[in-house]
């Protein structure tokens, strides 16, 4: 008999704090998908056109998809360390449900890759002459929305963590599931510059949050064990 | 009919390239696809009777040796006896 | 229904029943087809307004709603799959994929084609053509998933989840891509977009949709078939009855 209702909160606890704990150890892969995300938001204007007036039109879908590949190339990583030093298969063995537990994973990959994101893509905005008045949506939807990126993508990458080569096969399971999130997302900057409400965006925005976060979990956890009992 | 002849058919009303295209690609693709699933079964076919031929064969060479483990015993005699 | 449901377990019975089944589909299916072929293409009366251009909606409706009911029932099959451990509907799943991911072409081809006459380009971001390309897209990770696995129950059970992941979120995608079309490109003509049809419209591509719904079905029964010749070639049953159709 394990501990009876303790027991779930403690393992969550202590999931958060180890993958913290060794998420900030390497600080390089937390970095990554900012250096990326800035990377790219660079090549535009110069693949483009620097001009401000066309760049501030197409600022908000640019920072969208580029924050929305930054958190893409970041899901890889995801399950993969503790996949190859068996601290999976612990997981898996524990007492405690495994959906719980792959939250809890889940949760520090946000806390590290899409809130870093969204608090970096005003910068970027600036850069991009993003008008006036959006910079707060820009942060709020890309914090909102990368929750659920993280969970849709938490998925594919729990699917494709036992394959030798997961990451080109992880983006084409992962990127279709996207596209929803981008369109509210984006929108949702777009009606931020055109005056137009913003509350049905996000409003939208957190509903599917929600259902990423009522149904995820379960998903995450059946592919963990496909992926770990071969 | 909506057409007064078969030239006019043909032609869809100056849309034939379109029209043509779609339906004959379509049905190409559905050919394709038939085509493929009787190879498919025919290839399968043969690869399962190939395969009983050689156990067989194998059973009739050695038959004390070369049965597979989930094969009972008296039920390969059968097949010695159905196969001659 | 759960002695139905013990029988599906038994790919020796889904084969038997399937032999007699599969000729009556694929009479149907011929039927069908060529009956709504002759009436659509020759008999139907011109769109008012897009001329013969519209005989294309009788090969593009029919494809893009078998694609995406494919794509449920490979999600419900692969749900019985992860519920029920029946391997049938498994299998049933592995063969329907390459033909979801052909009728999401068609219907992808076939509305390229149509935008020619009527928007004057081959490609509109319309937003029936978009969802279909993302359909698309969700078929190849399905096929490419089953077959990144060296197991083969590993890559049926990956596939399974990923499909019912998938067709979660075929309405999610659905309706925020019809928003963001109507958002964006307000006055535009979707192609299939107006009621103006008339019965003699109607009635040749309810004969095409019944007829592509039966194509699929006997195809799916023969290749479940092979499907079945495929796994279970070691066992008795499937050498005997290799033997027996010589």
């Amino acid at each position: 008999m394990h501990a009876p209702q303790g027991g779930l909160m403690v393992a969550i606890k202590a999931t958060l704090k180890r993958d913290l704990t060794l998420m900030l150890r390497r600080r390089g892969e937390v970095l990554n998908p900012l250096v990326f995300f800035a990377l790219v938001i660079t090549l535009f204007p110069i693949g483009i056109s620097p001009d401000p007036e066309l760049l501030a039109s197409i600022a908000p879908g640019l920072l969208w998809v580029a924050a929305l590949l930054a958190a893409l190339l970041s899901l890889d990583s995801l399950f993969r360390s503790d996949y190859d030093d068996g601290s999976l298969e612990q997981l898996l063995l524990a007492p405690q449900p495994l959906a719980a537990l792959g939250l809890a994973k889940v949760a520090v990959h946000w806390l590290l890759t899409g809130l870093p994101l969204a608090l970096m893509a005003p910068l970027l905005g600036i850069m991009l002459s993003l008008p006036a008045g959006s910079y707060a949506v820009l942060a709020l939807s890309l914090a909102l929305g990368t929750a659920s990126l993280s969970l849709i993508g938490a998925i594919g990458a729990a699917l494709t963590v036992g394959l030798a080569r997961g990451g080109v096969l992880l983006s084409l399971l992962v990127l279709p599931l996207y596209i929803p999130v981008l369109i509210f997302g984006a929108g949702a900057v777009q009606a931020a510059i055109f005056g137009e409400g913003i509350a049905a965006h996000l409003a939208i925005l957190g509903a599917l949050l929600a259902l990423a976060l009522m149904l995820a979990p379960w998903a995450i956890a059946a592919s963990l064990r496909i992926s770990i009992n071969g | 009919m909506a057409f007064s002849s078969l030239n006019e058919f043909f032609a869809m009303g100056g849309h034939a390239v379109y029209v043509w295209a779609a339906w004959g690609v379509t049905a190409l693709l559905m050919l394709v696809i038939v085509w493929h699933a009787r190879q498919e079964r025919r290839q399968l076919l043969n690869v399962v009777k190939r395969r009983a031929r050689r156990e067989n064969a194998q059973r009739n060479a050695q038959p004390s040796h070369a049965q597979p483990l989930q094969e009972p015993v008296n039920s390969a005699q059968k097949d010695v006896h159905h196969d001659a | 229904m759960w002695a139905f449901i013990n029988k599906l377990r038994s790919p020796k019975w889904f084969y038997a029943i399937s032999a007699k089944l599969q000729p009556l589909f694929w009479v149907a299916a011929t039927l069908l087809l060529l009956v709504g072929t002759v009436w659509g293409l020759a008999f139907a009366p011109a769109d008012y307004q897009q001329g013969n251009s519209f005989r294309i909606i009788y090969v593009h409706v029919p494809a893009a709603f078998l694609a995406q009911s494919i794509f449920v029932s490979m999600a419900v099959s692969g749900l019985v799959f992860m519920v029920w451990k029946i391997k049938v509907a498994d299998m049933v799943a592995t063969v329907m994929a390459p033909l979801g991911a052909a009728m999401t072409f068609v219907a992808l081809f076939s509305g390229a084609v149509w935008g020619v006459p009527t928007w004057g380009t081959w490609w509109m971001w319309d937003a029936r053509l978009t969802s279909m390309l993302i359909l698309l897209f969700l078929y190849l990770g399905v096929i490419a998933l089953r077959g990144a696995f060296s197991s083969r129950d590993s890559g049926s059970r990956a596939a399974s989840v990923l499909a019912m992941v998938g067709v979660i979120n075929i309405p999610i995608i659905k309706y925020s891509v019809d928003w963001w079309y109507t958002l964006h490109q307000p006055a535009t003509f979707t192609i299939t977009g107006r009621a103006a049809m008339t019965m003699d419209m109607w009635a040749p591509l309810l004969i095409m949709v019944l007829g592509f719904y039966s194509f699929f079905i006997a195809l799916t029964l023969m290749r479940t078939r092979s499907e079945i010749l495929r796994r279970e070639a070691n066992k008795r049953w499937v050498r005997e009855l290799a033997e027996e159709t010589n």
